[in-house]
């Protein structure tokens, strides 16, 4: 346990520090979500329906972007060769380094929700529920980018594998996510069944993630 | 004769090249008979026209496309647990064959949706999760494209396949989970089919055809893929062979 916390702990100083990048991901996704107006025009009513979409949409990219640097890192400095030999299961320090690079990647998206809502002229009940989908989705693209992650250090090679091979496992997610933010706002049905579903999801993932990185570690290391 | 056995590269080629006659030779005789049961003996539908007549196509690719998945799967299992040393080959040799009946039946299916439809495509749970498949195929294939060593890109790829497995029953449930423009399983379903005999009977006539067209291909593409390997591993022999006799002359 305490070694799980002591990695926990590690990569949350590494992501805040110089050259860490934890809000890299931040600026892209506003970059993203500014990009779009310029795109479509700035129509008031056509970006307030879209809103949820973009939001959405900008935080899946931009939880794409520090993904290869997640075990690539302690890869090159050594590190992940010290994980892999250490006493703790390898399945749970995996999840703990993907817990910790969604608290310092995925959670600042959630956080910048209200911001760049108020950039796309939603209401405060859509930004609520685009930041509420956001906080339940995103754990879901950290934990199954980390797949990805994993078979780009396995593979020695990947940071444009990468992308190709996460998005299309990412498609669920975010059918559900925008699903529950547009139903929070417009309905027909409650906002609770998409949610729900969304919800599961992210527990799926939560399992199907470190098992599937520890397991490309392992073989793919040796 | 045991799967074990097969484990031998020579032995399972020799297995090939005594099979492979023989499954072309039913591939064509199927054909020939789900051709005849497809064009001629199935009747038009009262609505549809002879457009009905594009399911023979796209039913048995969507299928196949499915099944291949599945094959990987089951060899990816076998790579992974079991380290059987052909289970990468199958799975890699599967991939390409997969992509491609899965390109088809999107093809066929959009073919077939521009006249009953009245549109190409739509973003039905159907088509969204079965083109959802098509990429990742094509995500696999690029990973076995991007990495030289052939059983470190297998393992990896058996990871993914695993992963993407997921996506099968979503396909399989979705025209009953989402009720959108695809319509509802009519084959295999609880409660027998609601299709009529006279289509079902060549539908199945077709689905075995494409089917032994499946395995014909994919044991090709499995020897063509171990002969593939020989001649790399042989190449880089000579590679260094000659590397040596450079060291030997330079030292004498």
């Amino acid at each position: 346990m305490t070694a799980l916390w002591a990695i926990l702990l590690r990569d949350m100083r590494i992501a805040v520090r110089i050259g860490g990048g934890a809000l890299m991901g931040v600026l892209f996704f506003l970059a993203v979500v500014t990009l779009i107006p310029f795109a479509i025009g700035p129509d008031q009513a056509l970006l307030r329906k879209i809103g949820p979409a973009i939001l959405w949409l900008g935080a899946l990219l931009a939880s794409l972007l520090g993904l290869d640097r997640l075990f690539a890192a302690d890869h090159e400095d050594g590190a992940l060769d010290l994980i892999l030999m250490g006493a703790a299961p390898l399945e749970l320090t995996v999840a703990a380094k993907g817990l910790a690079h969604w608290i310092t990647t995925g959670l600042p998206l959630v956080l910048a929700v209200p911001v760049l809502g108020l950039l796309l002229d939603l209401d405060a009940l859509a930004i609520g529920a685009v930041a509420l989908t956001l906080l339940a989705g995103t754990p879901a693209l950290t934990f199954i980018g980390m797949i990805g992650a994993a078979l780009a250090v396995a593979l020695r090679r990947g940071g444009l594998l990468l992308p190709v091979l996460v998005l299309p496992l990412t498609v669920p997610v975010l059918i559900f996510g925008v699903s529950a933010a547009e139903t929070a706002v417009i309905g027909p049905v409650t906002f609770g069944t998409p949610f729900l579903i969304l919800c599961a999801l992210t527990l799926m993932s939560l399992v199907i993630g470190p098992f599937a990185a520890a397991a490309t570690l392992r073989q793919g290391l040796d | 004769m045991a799967l074990i056995d097969l484990a031998n590269p020579t032995r399972f080629l020799n297995f090939a090249e005594r099979v492979l006659p023989w499954l072309v030779a039913a591939t064509l005789f199927a054909f020939a008979i789900g051709l005849e049961q497809a064009l001629f003996v199935a009747p038009d539908d009262y609505q549809q026209g002879a457009t009905v007549k594009i399911m023979f196509l796209h039913v048995p690719c969507a299928w196949l496309g499915m099944f291949c998945w599945g094959l990987m799967t089951v060899a990816a299992l076998g790579t992974l647990v079991w380290r059987h040393p052909l289970a990468d080959v199958a799975a890699k040799a599967a991939a390409p064959i997969g992509a491609a009946f899965t390109f088809l039946c999107l093809f066929t299916g959009s073919m077939w949706g521009r006249p009953m439809w009245g549109t190409y495509w739509q973003w039905d749970a159907r088509l969204t999760s079965v083109l959802v498949l098509f990429i990742m195929y094509l995500g696999l294939i690029a990973l076995w494209r991007s990495v030289e060593d052939p059983g470190r890109a297998g393992r990896a790829a058996a990871v993914l396949t695993l992963v993407g497995a997921v996506n099968l029953p979503i396909i399989k449930f979705s025209v009953d989970w989402w009720n959108t423009l695809h319509q509802p399983a009519s084959v295999f379903r609880i409660g027998g089919p609601t299709i009529d005999k006279s289509i079902l009977v060549p539908l199945f006539a077709m689905a075995i055809a494409f089917t032994l067209l499946f395995l014909t291909l994919h044991l090709a593409a499995m020897r063509n893929e171990i002969l593939r390997r020989r001649v790399r591993s042989m190449q880089m022999l000579r590679v260094f062979a000659d590397e040596d006799m450079r060291q030997i002359e330079s030292r004498a």
